[in-house]
């Protein structure tokens, strides 16, 4: 993550201002986030958990939250953390530079859509293919994941509230996708 | 929409997440800087492209990121089953392939 404390530079959330909402849903802009896209084998784990202060999810679709921090499994070997921003994730890079593995922040490369209520899973499904029942994708559930024709990464936080994180410069379609489709419920 | 088994997600996910990566199995030659320009075609451009049972390559695209193999009849387009990248090729029943068959010609 760039250092900005010194500079005067404001940066716009690509979403600023925005705020959809229906009877049975609402869609808004997630708060800014630390993110690190991490690549690493399985003999590195424990010593990555240790820098992390946190446990990496190990089964597919899970995550593990720890205070402000999430690690979502995306793949048998990559994960998505996501943290605060005054947290000391953007260190992580620094910290792991010894080992084998990849860290990559990627805080301002993705930005986030928070979608809830009752009409929550129905947005979604309908750009999304997966089983979104609370059987097949509980609390805590992660998965990347499609949104017509963007890629997302899902991740449950509440009953009828997802987290959906995507590429900055795919944020206005997959906005606009999620409020049409809010719009046809 | 096709259900694909991702070995790697260890479940049924929709095929929208999924890209097809054609033929599995297709080992590259470890002395490609001499093999004949015949051999080499061989190996790059002729496929088998058979009618019934293919071995193939996907990829979970849009979820895991992982390659991985399925075994897959051509006519009917429905998988067999799907196995890690690296393993050999599983065995496939008769049965197994009696389960795929595209209907016969004349049935509804």
């Amino acid at each position: 993550m760039a250092d900005t404390s010194t500079s005067d530079l404001h940066r716009n959330h690509p979403l600023e201002n925005q705020l959809f909402a229906t009877g049975n849903v609402l869609i808004k802009p997630g708060h800014a986030l630390a993110r690190i896209s991490l690549r690493a084998a399985g003999d590195q784990i424990e010593e990555i958990n240790q820098v992390l202060s946190l446990d990496l999810p190990d089964s597919p679709k899970t995550s593990v939250a720890r205070d402000e921090r999430t690690a979502l499994w995306l793949g048998p070997d990559e994960w998505l953390i996501l943290d605060n921003l005054s947290s000391d994730l953007h260190e992580l890079p620094k910290n792991l530079a010894q080992m084998l593995c990849s860290a990559v922040d990627i805080s301002h490369r993705n930005t986030s859509i928070i979608v809830s209520g009752k009409g929550a899973v129905g947005v979604l499904n309908t750009g999304c293919p997966q089983n979104l029942s609370m059987e097949a994708f509980p609390v805590g559930a992660c998965s990347r994941t499609i949104l017509g024709k963007s890629e997302i990464i899902l991740l449950r936080i509440g009953t009828s509230t997802f987290h959906v994180e995507c590429w900055r410069s795919f944020s206005d379609y997959v906005w606009k996708y999620l409020v049409d489709g809010a719009k046809t419920l | 929409m096709l259900l694909i088994h991702c070995p790697y997600c260890k479940e049924d996910r929709p095929e929208l997440e999924f890209h097809g990566a054609g033929e599995a199995h297709i080992a590259r030659p470890e002395n490609i800087a001499d093999i004949s320009d015949a051999e080499f075609e061989k190996f790059f451009f002729i496929r088998e492209n058979q009618k019934g049972l293919v071995f193939e390559r996907w990829r979970h695209l849009n979820g895991c990121g992982r390659f991985f193999n399925a075994a897959r009849h051509s006519v009917s387009d429905k998988f067999i089953c799907t196995y890690k990248a690296g393993e050999a090729k599983p065995e496939i029943t008769e049965e197994q392939l009696a389960s795929v068959l595209p209907p016969a010609r004349g049935d509804k």
